[in-house]
């Protein structure tokens, strides 16, 4: 389904390629954890497979699509067959539930018809029946980005990728939301999930793909966030960078939560870049 | 077309509507000028169509005290009228139609034809010499039968009508060229801030755009609001420009000088306004459509 073929990708005024020879073969109805700290690569991993970012070199195939040769006009089509979520859930503030998830079909031209059949069916399966009049501003970081999943997958996508989709939220809300990956999983979906969670990885016993400055230094299944024989040093201090997500259903930008997390901060000033573009 | 794209388009103008009211005035005025330019060449083309097709060839014979150097002072002879007559006669098919007139009926002329002006009444009957009217069968042919009668024994001048416009034209010619050059000002003003619109609008939607993109929303859905934004404010900004060339051309022409000179003197109307205003319309929709599509591309890719 994903396949990279010796990927690198360099951003422009950087050293250090962000990926650095990938292989990597995600098959259809997998579900797979990128693991790995900030900087490591997993954002970039993502963004190329929706060609938010064209690989350097090296071969990216999606769904038997080579996406450095796909033309810029069929890259909608590519994004209609991924859905995405991130740990900014990136709602509109000034829709509705139901006018969030509706505006994914709307603007791809979906008929009003199908809009009315899938937008309820959607909500229904993130468990938000009964929200659908609510605004985001109303709802908790954890609807919200169940918000956020209906909308990516309310067009059916045969893949979805998620950044740090429980970046955001406090660790029972994450479990719900990674139960609600599964559930969607289990429905024939492929999952793709970039995640700094230990926990969620630990519980879910999927295949644990590490990176480490662009490289994959660990890939294996039914793996757990850490490799089996680790130092308990490292342990602390990544349950101690977690404890900083804490703060739950926050949405306050990572450059107003405390000092520590300086690599959220980057990456979301590429966040930025990227609303701009 | 969804009608969303339309509600988004509309959202867009009623969010920016202080930048939207800026376009379609810049766009009015710059249309305005290059509407007044187009207008001034039609009065141009219609002035020599009128006065070039009835041109006519005055030979002015010399009168007492004439000071023209060819005249010796005195009056022309009725010898040299008749030899003046003589040759345009042998000048025909050229010559279609002679007419005399002679010094009282010029004076009659000139008072029914300038009766408001002050002149009429500093003149009287001989001031005006006698001519031959001369009508020619071919127009172009003007200079041929001029230079005949150029400084023949009893003969003035022989005015050039083309030269008697000449002055007047290069004066419209002017204008003409100023509003346009005006015109292509405030055109180059209302293209970027087309384009400085755009780009504020592309701003203040960024998370929709984002969404829609993440969402793979085809180009077409995420740029066709902002094109029929630029369309419209462009084409009200039209609308109005030629509103108000209109009013000038009613003000101007039917009202003043129709009024004042009379109807078929070669003057256009408000009927001209209609003829440009396609032009102007069209004109706006192919620019707003370029400055657009070439301010997204460089500012929305995917």
């Amino acid at each position: 389904m994903i396949r990279f073929e010796n990927v690198t990708k360099r951003y422009p005024n950087q050293n250090r390629p962000a990926l650095d020879g990938i292989d990597l073969n995600i098959d259809r109805g997998e579900f797979a954890f990128i693991v790995g700290a900030s900087g490591s690569g997993k954002s970039t991993l993502v963004r190329l497979t929706i060609r938010e970012e064209i690989v350097s070199s090296g071969r990216l195939l999606v769904g038997g699509h080579d996406l450095r040769k796909m033309p810029q006009r069929k890259v909608p089509q590519l994004r209609r067959q991924v859905g995405t979520i991130f740990q900014d859930f990136r709602l509109l503030p000034n829709k509705t539930v139901q006018q969030n998830v509706a505006y994914a079909l709307q603007v791809i031209g979906r008929p009003r018809r199908a809009i009315r059949a899938l937008v309820p069916e959607t909500l229904e399966l993130v468990g938000l029946a009964g929200m659908e009049k609510r605004m985001p501003h109303e709802l908790s970081g954890g609807e919200q980005q169940r918000v956020a999943i209906a909308r990516a997958v309310v067009n059916k996508p045969p893949v979805l990728l998620a950044d740090e989709p429980t970046g955001n939220l406090d660790p029972a809300t994450s479990l719900d939301i990674v139960h609600l990956l599964r559930r969607i999983h289990d429905s024939g979906t492929t999952i793709v999930m970039a995640t700094h969670d230990n926990v969620i990885v630990d519980e879910l016993k999927k295949r644990v793909i590490e990176l480490e400055h662009g490289h994959i230094v660990r890939d294996e299944e039914g793996g757990s966030y850490v490799p089996k024989a680790v130092d308990n040093r490292d342990l602390d201090e990544l349950e101690a960078e977690r404890d900083d997500d804490l703060d739950e259903g926050s949405t306050v930008p990572p450059q107003d939560r405390p000092i520590g997390e300086v690599h959220a901060l980057d990456e979301w000033d590429d966040d930025a870049e990227d609303l701009l573009r | 077309m969804k009608p969303s794209v339309f509600a988004d388009a509309w959202e867009g103008l009623r969010r920016n509507k202080s930048i939207a009211v800026s376009v379609i005035l810049v766009t009015m005025i710059s249309l305005y000028l290059l509407g007044v330019g187009l207008l001034a060449q039609r009065q141009v083309d219609q002035m020599k169509g009128y006065w070039y097709d009835r041109v006519q060839v005055s030979i002015y014979m010399c009168t007492d005290g004439a000071l023209q150097p060819n005249c010796t002072g005195e009056a022309a002879t009725q010898d040299q009228k008749d030899s003046v007559a003589a040759q345009l006669k042998d000048m025909e098919p050229l010559v279609k139609d002679v007419y005399y007139e002679s010094e009282k009926e010029a004076f009659d002329r000139f008072k029914k034809d300038y009766k408001n002006s002050p002149l009429a009444s500093n003149i009287s009957v001989g001031d005006i010499p006698p001519s031959y009217r001369v009508q020619l069968s071919d127009p172009e042919q003007f200079e041929t039968v001029a230079s005949a009668f150029e400084g023949a024994p009893g003969v003035a001048s022989v005015p050039n009508l083309r030269q008697v416009f000449a002055p007047l034209f290069r004066a419209i010619n002017i204008v003409t060229g100023v509003m346009i050059g005006l015109a292509v000002l405030t055109l180059v003003s209302a293209v970027l801030l087309m384009a400085t619109t755009i780009r504020q609008a592309a701003f203040t939607r960024r998370r929709e755009i984002a969404i829609m993109k993440l969402v793979g929303a085809s180009n077409r859905t995420i740029r066709t609001p902002f094109i029929i934004e630029t369309i419209a404010s462009g084409v009200i900004g039209a609308v109005m420009a030629v509103g108000l060339l209109w009013v000038t051309a009613w003000a101007l022409f039917d009202k003043y000088l129709l009024h004042t000179q009379g109807a078929g003197s070669g003057y256009i109307s408000t009927a001209d306004v209609w003829i440009i205003a396609p032009f102007l319309l069209v004109g706006v929709v192919v620019l707003a459509i370029g400055t657009s599509t070439v301010t997204l591309w460089r500012y929305l890719r995917v």
